[in-house]
């Protein structure tokens, strides 16, 4: 209970939330971006599809860096451990799901 | 009466089949009763303060527990009534369209709305206790969790009499599950029932995950946690990566059906195999998240009852998480038959053959720990007992249909069907059974009568080879499953008789079980010393049932096993540490608004289930003020003062 009130000190003394207005506005610029190369065929199919799983990746980043405090922890930082997990086995669901639906050949789902 | 509200009505209600009008008058009378009994003793805030807006660890693993009884009943029901249909050739007991419903809210219930809740009872039960907690990490989000269980199970059980349940399977696969052949609200049923208990499962593996790591007493290394945590620690890890998976599925194909999307559909660019994929993704792992705590309960019991410390405890954590991460890598071996190649097939045969390693040491484990043991066959120790065959031949069978090519015979015959029961039943069902009897005396303060005990167990555990066994057989000889009629000339009847048979012997053995409670509740052993088992973790060194705070005092751990050492320790005359002086315990205030955010759900569901948006909407908002009410509410907690405390110790007869 303590440190939770510590860390609300700590953050409540640096005057104006800075991380989380940073973080705000990059994750909207991130999803306007996204919103607007769908909705304005701004590219083929294959790149698009491209473009918005790197943009989704970044939006992941953001808001784990500004919002969800990755870097900060009292003691061992077991939540980096359930996100590299995390990160294993989300890579093993894509890819292993991209594989399954592809019927081993080149039909392309 | 105009056409229109004629129609509506029947449509509304489920007519026409005797079968639901009897269970529409008991559901009445049931109801009435409760209201009656609440009203006539005067027991409306009684339920309301003590139990709705508990937030106690202790309290909402007994309604997790209750719930899960009831749940197990009415699956229990349903599999009698299908194995009553299947008894002989050309039965007419029920019509297919029925049987259909049957064993889809038969499957879903027993796993999502019976397994799941038992599983959590005996987390809420067990943990904070073991670890030497007070409550668990966020006490309110655990309340959320047990209402948003009890409401979606609530809205699925709420098909059977209003509107029709659900009918394509508890796996729910489009294109039969899709909105042109599908039309009604069965389904929407199952993927809103789920969806709301499944964000309850979610918050629960976070908190209990949560819990483990950071609520331990001090000196209890992660190591010297008792077998039970870990076993917990690791069915979280996978909770918290498999949920959202089912999740995303469900939410997906709620919205080819209400909303005319076309993920899963045939035409359109959809693809219902997809939903195939993702059901599985999350379905593997689901039966590991069900089956690892029955392994911890087995390890709590086999040290106990065999008075030895358990044997290759470190290989025990090792194979668990081996087993929590191995689970993602087997998800194909459920629809092999779809023919994704032999390089996709091969892959997930052998990693699925990999998972069993683990398994089986753990086996081995338990049987070394029994090795030379002083051993008591108590009614907890009974269940364990008869865990380990039927694993074994569950385990055996599980190997057999891995082998992707052999799995195009089996697939979906009745040797899948026997499979799948072996270690649902004998895993799941055995362990959480071994469980409540054994902690049974905790949380009630009595002990659950051995001798009824032992009837129950032999009745279940007997009946459950004559049921299954000649399914292994029959399936063999080519039944599918999910057939309710077959002809007479195949060869098939004796086995299904005699399968019929078993499955009664296991309905007189869940009765017993339920008689035990009830006679228990009135003749049962009173447990006094807090410790009826002569147990070896912290749970047993408190009184029973343990005071809403737990320990008075965090003890401090320096071994494994904590209390058996206390206890040695005590016994060979070592000097006691004074006991610290008590101080002001923290704790969480009760609160009604997880109660209510979940009607509001409820509300918010049933509104979807009909499309009848205005209830959603309702729902839904209300959902947002309560989570607006508890951003903004800081009067959570409360401190026990000491002199209250010592009142309530000494009244326990403790210092
Ligand atoms: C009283 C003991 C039980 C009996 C007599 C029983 C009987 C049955 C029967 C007859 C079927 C349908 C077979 C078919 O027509 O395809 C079935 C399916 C199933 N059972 Fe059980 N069962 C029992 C307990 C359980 C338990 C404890 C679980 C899970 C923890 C379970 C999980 C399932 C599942 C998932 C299905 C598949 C449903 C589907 O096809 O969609 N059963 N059971
Ligand atoms: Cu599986």
């Amino acid at each position: 209970m303590a440190h939770t009130s510590e860390g609300a000190a700590r953050h409540a003394a640096s005057g104006p939330p800075w991380m989380h207005i940073i973080g705000f506005v990059l994750s909207i610029v991130l999803t306007l971006a996204a919103l607007w190369l769908v909705l304005g065929h701004a590219m083929r199919p294959a790149p698009l599809f491209f473009t918005i799983m790197v943009l989704a990746v970044l939006q992941i980043a953001v808001q784990l860096f500004f919002f969800m405090h990755i870097t900060e922890s009292y003691g061992p930082a077991w939540h980096v451990w359930m996100l590299a997990l995390g990160v294993v086995l989300v890579v093993a669901i894509v890819a292993g799901s991209i594989w399954i639906m592809t019927f081993g050949g080149d039909v392309a789902y | 009466m105009p056409v229109g509200v004629q129609n509506y009505t029947t449509h509304f209600f489920v007519t026409g089949d005797p079968l639901i009008y009897g269970v529409d008058v008991s559901i009445i009378l049931v109801s009435l009763a409760i209201v009656y009994v609440l009203t006539r003793y005067r027991k409306w805030g009684w339920l309301w303060r003590e139990w709705l807006t508990t937030v106690d660890h202790k309290r909402i693993g007994i309604m997790y527990l209750i719930a899960a009884l009831l749940m197990l009943f009415r699956g229990g029901v349903d599999g009698l009534l299908m194995r009553t249909q299947l008894a002989w050739p050309n039965m007419h007991f029920l019509e297919a369209e029925h049987y259909n419903q049957i064993f889809t809210t038969h499957g879903t219930i027993m796993i999502l709305f019976m397994a799941m809740p038992f599983i959590f009872a005996m987390f809420n039960i067990a943990v904070p206790l073991q670890i030497g907690a007070r409550d668990v990490a966020f006490p309110y989000l655990n309340a959320i969790s047990f209402w948003l269980f009890f409401f979606g199970a609530l809205l699925f059980n709420h098909s059977f009499v209003i509107g029709g349940s659900p009918d394509a399977g508890w796996t729910s696969y489009p294109p039969l599950a899709d909105l042109p052949f599908n039309p009604g609200p069965g389904e929407n049923y199952y993927l809103l029932g789920l969806q709301i208990s499944g964000i309850g499962s979610i918050a629960t593996g976070i908190n209990f995950f949560v819990t483990i790591l950071k609520m331990r007493a001090p000196g209890m290394t992660l190591m010297r946690m008792p077998l039970f945590c870990w076993s917990v620690l690791a069915a979280c890890i996978i909770i918290i990566f498999a949920f959202p998976v089912l999740t995303v599925a469900l939410a997906l194909l709620l919205i080819d059906r209400i909303a005319g999307a076309h993920f899963f559909t045939m035409f359109d660019g959809g693809n219902p195999m997809m939903f195939v994929n993702m059901f599985w993704i999350w379905g593997h792992p689901e039966v590991y998240i069900v089956v690892l705590p029955a392994f911890g309960i087995f390890s709590e019991v086999v040290a106990t009852f065999s008075r030895k410390r358990i044997f290759g405890y470190s290989s025990m954590v090792a194979s668990m998480l081996a087993i929590a991460v191995i689970s993602y890598f087997t998800w194909v071996h459920h629809f092999f038959t779809m023919g994704a190649g032999p390089g996709v097939n091969s892959f997930f045969a052998v990693a699925t053959m990999i998972i069993a390693i683990p398994t089986g040491v753990k086996v081995f484990n338990w049987l070394m720990t029994m090795f030379q043991g002083r051993i008591r066959i108590t009614t907890p120790m009974l269940w364990t007992l008869g865990f380990i065959p039927n694993f074994a031949i569950g385990g055996a069978t599980g190997v057999m249909l891995s082998v992707a090519p052999a799995d195009y015979q089996y697939h979906n015959s009745y040797f899948l069907i026997a499979h799948f029961h072996q270690v649902l039943i004998g895993g799941t069902v055995y362990g959480m059974l071994a469980g409540m009897y054994y902690w049974w005396p905790k949380m009630f303060g009595f002990k659950l009568d051995e001798r009824l005990g032992k009837w129950a167990f032999w009745f279940f555990n007997i009946g459950f080879y004559v049921c299954f066994l000649p399914q292994y057989l029959v399936g063999f000889m080519g039944m599918t499953r999910r057939v309710y009629i077959y002809p007479p000339g195949l060869g098939w009847e004796i086995p299904n008789l005699i399968s019929t048979i078993g499955a009664y012997l296991m309905g007189v053995g869940f009765i017993l079980i339920v008689a035990d409670v009830v006679y228990s509740i009135r003749y049962g052993e009173r447990d006094l010393t807090g410790d009826p088992w002569d147990g070896r973790t912290l749970e047993w060194s408190l009184s029973s049932p343990p005071p809403h705070y737990n320990f008075a005092r965090i003890p401090r751990v320096d071994s494994r096993d904590a209390w058996w050492e206390m206890k040695q320790r005590r016994q060979r005359g070592e000097p006691m540490e004074e006991p610290e002086p008590l101080r002001p315990i923290h704790m969480p205030k009760n609160s009604g608004v997880p109660f209510i955010l979940c009607v509001a759900f409820f509300v918010a569901g049933f509104g979807f289930v009909f499309n009848w948006y205005v209830f959603s909407v309702i729902g839904l908002l209300t959902v947002a003020i309560c989570l607006f009410h508890r951003s903004f509410d800081y009067d959570t907690d409360y401190y026990i003062p000491v002199e209250e405390l010592e009142h309530h110790e000494a009244a326990l007869g403790r210092t």
